[in-house]
């Protein structure tokens, strides 16, 4: 199962990794239908760093959570990779999201019942890594993180900012091919925010395709592109 | 690889137990409680049957036995005159046993008197069993060294002996009794023989009667059996028993037999055979001075005795793992709305439906076994303390571990599958943006 999907993933190396046609996302409220995403075309190439910008509720979120197949759209084209996600199962979707994708959430999201190692663990676990090569890669992530002598605290312990870069940490976990960033920088202060920015922007210049959901315009100026919504639409 | 997820799995799980100690103890108790249930109703249910099975394989299963009461009436009745209380089994009866009753195949008419037994400078309270030649033909005695009471020492009403394997053991220690003489009252009596044993359990009041206590009123502390012929006992020791009781005066009593054991050919017969005897005993016998004794029936007797309990501790633990699953269950879907956040991340982060199922259902699984070792524990106390006070035997056995583990795991499916599959089926963006 592993095997099949990477071979989908990698065998269009050369191909953009994330293509949109026409997708679309309703709600339903009641008999009333919500339309959040109202046709969105979008390519995005291997390494890309794209910011996407927009007033609040013009659904700039739902379209990273589609992205990062948490959500399904209701109508369109979402290639991953040349892959059609719309045929995918459920295991199949949890197994893209757990080795092709990074999240980094506004609101850390982190397990609080568990370390900052335990944490960072959590996506090599449902891979199936091994006990000793997670525990390893999740102590070499944490030191990557600037987290080296925090192994063993609870997130309860931890700042914000170290929050977040533990999330980080914890994104990487699988060496995944995109990291999508949802604010990551909406619940810190400018320091610690500035801190997670230079992070991420690290990770691109190691070649990762960073997504990042963001008002905030000093950080979209780092982005080769901006993509900006307005009532579901791209504007152009 | 699939031990590392499990490991973590279940460690994740004990800790989310452990955090709500308070929480899992009391939600567990129906556990507890329903599984302590079942292995005090299967140890008190198992005890009972053996102690059954070994009253009948000592009394002998083909047997019959009617023993002599002192007739209720009467008990008071006497108080203060000198009158002499005549009842019990009569030697006439016997008779009338081998002779009209067609399957019997022996007869065993059996006098008991309680007396010291003295050899050299030693004495034992001893049980002086008075019987016939064939007595061993109705139980499970055997003779070991010499020989059995013959036809010969019954005719010249002989001063032979067999004692059993106690009263050698307490009286001789180490001289060969055979060939000894042994003092009982004022006469001699020579050991013919030794017998083995028979195992007197403490708890089989309804098996001995009154009158076998013996005249000495400590038939409890009697070492074993001497047994000597019937005619020697009704000759050296009378019939005629006194009972020297402070204020009342002196009781008189008069009694030929203790006992007489009827052997019938087959199983089956045995309870044809009880009836014929109930009924020529009802026409003889005007005071209710006998009782018979069917260890077959004993069995029926513990059965019965049996369904009581387990009547009562089944419904006990059928309420208790019901009331206890559906608790679990409850608890379960609160720590699962509690924990929705957590179940979004998990998704987000690549765990499967099957992941989080696993997760959950591990997780009631510890539970409901954590509650079934503990019920385990306090199950196998209950019939520890049963046996302590009662005195009722109570057997403990690997099966009845083994049904209470796999209780536990039935009730944790059956309390922990719907939440875990609830849990499993949340939708993971609803359940990030749950606070
Ligand atoms: N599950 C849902 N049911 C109904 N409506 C929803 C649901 N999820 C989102 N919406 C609606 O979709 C719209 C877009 O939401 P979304 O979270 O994508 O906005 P956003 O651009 O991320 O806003 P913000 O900048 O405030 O985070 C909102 O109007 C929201 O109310
Ligand atoms: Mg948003």
């Amino acid at each position: 199962m592993v095997r099949a999907l990477d071979k989908t993933l990698q065998e269009n190396n050369d191909g953009p990794i994330v293509v949109f046609e026409q997708l679309r996302k309703n709600y339903w409220l009641g008999a009333v239908e919500l339309r959040v995403l109202r046709g969105i075309d979008l390519t995005i190439e291997r390494g890309e760093h794209v910011a996407i910008m927009g007033p609040s509720g013009s659904g700039k979120s739902t379209l990273l959570n589609i992205l990062g197949c948490l959500d399904r759209p209701s109508g369109g084209c979402y290639r991953l990779g040349g892959q059609e996600v719309s045929q995918l199962d459920d295991d199949q979707l949890s197994l893209i999201r757990g080795a092709r994708i990074g999240f980094v959430f506004q609101s850390f999201n982190l397990i609080n019942q568990l370390n900052v190692i335990e944490n960072i663990e959590t996506p090599m676990f449902y891979q199936g890594f091994s006990e000793r090569d997670s525990a390893e890669r999740a102590m070499e992530l944490a030191r990557l993180v600037g987290l080296g002598d925090r192994f063993k605290h609870r997130p309860s312990e931890l700042s914000g900012g170290e929050q977040q870069r533990v999330a980080i940490a914890r994104a990487l976990a699988n060496d995944p091919l995109i990291i999508l960033a949802d604010e990551p920088t909406g619940n810190l202060d400018s320091a610690s925010g500035a801190e997670i920015l230079r992070i991420l922007l690290t990770l691109h210049g190691q070649g990762k395709t960073l997504i990042t959901v963001t008002h905030d315009d000093s950080i979209a100026t780092h982005a080769q592109r901006i993509v900006r919504l307005l009532d579901g639409r791209i504007k152009k | 690889m699939l031990s590392f997820r499990l490991k973590r799995t279940l460690k994740m799980g004990i800790k989310n137990l452990w955090m709500h100690r308070l929480r899992s103890t009391l939600t567990t108790l129906g556990v507890i409680f329903g599984v302590s249930s079942v292995i005090a109703m299967l140890a008190i249910g198992e005890g009972a049957s053996r102690q059954a099975q070994a009253q009948i394989a000592r009394l002998g299963s083909q047997n019959i036995i009617i023993q002599t009461v002192k007739p209720p009436e009467d008990q008071q009745a006497t108080g203060q005159e000198q009158s002499m209380l005549e009842y019990g089994l009569t030697y006439a009866d016997a008779e009338r046993f081998r002779d009209s009753i067609p399957n019997v195949q022996v007869v065993v008419p059996v006098r008991r008197v309680s007396q010291r037994a003295w050899y050299r400078n030693r004495k034992v309270a001893v049980e002086v069993v008075g019987t016939v030649p064939w007595h061993p033909e109705t139980s499970p005695t055997h003779v070991g060294m010499g020989r059995f009471l013959s036809s010969i020492d019954m005719h010249y009403k002989q001063t032979v002996c067999v004692v059993d394997e106690r009263v050698v053991r307490e009286l001789f220690v180490f001289d060969d009794p055979l060939g000894q003489d042994i003092k009982i009252a004022s006469d001699y009596y020579r050991v013919v023989g030794v017998c083995s044993a028979q195992e007197v359990a403490r708890d089989t009041a309804a098996v001995d009667s009154e009158a076998s206590r013996g005249a000495l009123g400590q038939g409890g502390a009697n070492v074993g059996n001497i047994y000597i012929p019937l005619t020697t006992v009704k000759d050296r020791f009378g019939e005629i028993k006194v009972q020297i009781s402070g204020s009342t005066g002196a009781n008189i009593e008069k009694v030929e037999l203790q006992e007489i054991i009827v052997k019938v050919g087959a199983l089956e017969e045995v309870l044809p055979t009880r009836d014929i005897l109930q009924t020529l005993l009802e026409r003889f016998h005007k005071k209710s001075d006998y009782q018979v004794v069917v260890p077959l029936e004993l069995l029926r007797q513990a059965k019965r005795m049996t369904l009581i309990f387990s009547i009562v501790l089944g419904s006990i633990a059928t309420i208790s793992l019901l009331v206890g699953g559906i608790g679990i269950m409850n608890i379960m879907l609160a720590t699962i709305s509690e924990r929705t956040r957590e179940i979004g991340i998990r998704r987000a982060l690549g765990a499967k439906k099957l992941d989080i199922m696993v997760q959950f259902l591990s997780e009631t699984l510890l539970l409901t076994l954590a509650g079934g070792i503990l019920g385990i524990i306090l199950g196998s106390a209950v019939p520890f303390l049963v046996t302590h006070f009662s005195r009722m035997p109570t057997v403990i056995t690997g099966g009845s571990l083994v049904l209470a583990f796999g209780i536990s795991v039935m009730v944790g499916l059956f309390s922990g599958l719907y939440p875990a599959y609830r849990a499993a089926n949340m939708d993971p963006i609803e359940s990030l943006r749950h606070e």
